[in-house]
């Protein structure tokens, strides 16, 4: 048995995130808000989980082997921990992003040594979906886990992150997370129903209405294969500028540095919350604030402008 | 009763142009028929073949999508926002 705290590998040190009660946004008195950090992972967010679960999935089916590329669409973070893990295991990525993502991401992405493919900024991800869906089909030494339809991006969170939640802290009545492929709404959710049959599972999804203005019919929209919404309780949509608030708060009143779609995780969160009398809600908090730095979110706040990036 | 309704940019082809409409009715589909109205072939842009609410648009009523709300039932009242929305992913 290898001893606790030691690991063999970065990829092995993946997940065993902190769950952090928020008192201070507990909504009253038997209400209570515990936050899953998963900045807290090598990469700083939650998609290393899924990163790994997919390369492993993969690979054991035979449909990655040495030699072959990665190639994934992506808004940042899944990129990055498919980057980080590439390295590792001697894979070359290649990530189809949007070109206005942050910075930051496509730094980090440099520094774990992915090829970038920039894909229309105005039709979000959803372009880069179409974007890399061309591309792999073209080239048969590239390997596309994608995401937004791979069972092992549920599963990471079914064997690890709702066990995780689980063993330290048993009730747990709402569950909200983000909405983005719909992998740790879907997997969480599930192994939580498993174990209180009425737990509540709700999604917090961006406002993208000024980002998108590039989308110019509906079948250029886009539902994740992965996501089944009939397995969600509800879904509350947050503006960028309440996201940017909230994200200031958690800062401030829990010194947690987090980012941006985890203050909208908590602004659905304490919405949800107004409406129970007593219960547990724990939120996922998919990424730290590193990556939005140059946002200067957290010293000048909200500004119009902020409208036009990508945070999800 | 007056909503606001806010409209995506690949709807605004048939609001001329318009990002915020004003729209009366006492429930989502009623709001959705006063639309249709003022704008014709509103509804057909958001419904699919059946005319059901096309499974790419979210619809929702002071943020929070109809679909766990009453559906095309969910009443609205003065003052409400209906936001209409393409479905988009993340990751």
């Amino acid at each position: 048995m290898p001893r606790p705290g030691l690991y063999g590998s970065i990829v092995e040190a993946i997940g065993h995130t902190p769950l952090v009660e928020l008192k201070s946004f507990s909504p009253r008195p038997d209400v209570h808000i515990f936050a899953k950090l998963e900045g807290h992972n090598p990469t700083g967010s939650v998609k290393d989980r899924i990163a790994r679960s997919m390369i492993e999935a993969a690979e054991a089916a035979g449909e990655l082997k040495p030699g072959m590329t990665i190639l994934e669409p992506t808004s940042g973070n899944t990129g990055i921990a498919l980057a980080m893990i590439g390295q590792v295991k001697g894979y070359p990525v290649r990530v189809v992003i949007p070109e206005n993502v942050t910075e930051e991401r496509t730094r980090l992405l440099q520094i774990f040594g992915a090829e970038m493919v920039y894909s229309p900024p105005d039709k979000g991800t959803n372009g880069s979906i179409a974007v890399a869906r061309e591309m792999a089909a073209a080239d048969p030494a590239c390997y596309m886990p994608y995401q937004y339809a791979n069972e092992a991006n549920p599963r990471a969170h079914y064997e690890s992150t709702a066990p995780e939640i689980l063993d330290a802290l048993p009730e747990v009545d709402v569950f909200v997370a983000g909405l983005g492929t719909g992998g740790t709404l879907m997997g969480t959710g599930r192994r939580l129903r498993e174990h209180n049959p009425s737990v509540k599972i709700v999604a917090a999804e961006p406002y993208q209405g000024e980002l998108v203005a590039g989308l110019r019919s509906l079948d250029d929209g886009f539902v994740p294969p992965v996501l089944n919404v009939e397995e969600l309780d509800g879904k509350i949509m947050v503006t960028v500028e309440d996201s940017f608030t909230a994200t200031q708060e958690l800062a401030r009143r829990e010194g947690i540095f987090a980012g941006v779609s985890c203050g909208a995780v908590l602004h659905a969160a304490k919405r949800y919350g107004r409406r129970m009398e007593r219960g547990n809600i724990v939120i996922l908090l998919a990424d730290g604030g590193w990556k939005y730095l140059s946002s200067e979110l957290w010293t000048r706040g909200y500004e119009p402008s902020a409208e036009k990036k990508f945070w999800w | 009763m007056p909503v606001e309704v806010h409209v995506p940019p690949l709807l605004q082809k048939v609001t001329n142009g318009v990002k915020t409409l004003r729209a009366s009715g006492s429930t989502v589909n009623q709001v959705l028929s006063d639309l249709n109205r003022q704008f014709p072939g509103f509804t057909s842009e958001i419904s699919d073949d059946s005319g059901q609410l096309h499974r790419f648009v979210n619809l929702y009523v002071n943020d929070e999508d109809v679909r766990f709300l009453q559906r095309m039932e969910t009443p609205v009242k003065d003052g409400d926002v209906v936001s209409i929305l393409p479905a988009m992913a993340g990751g």
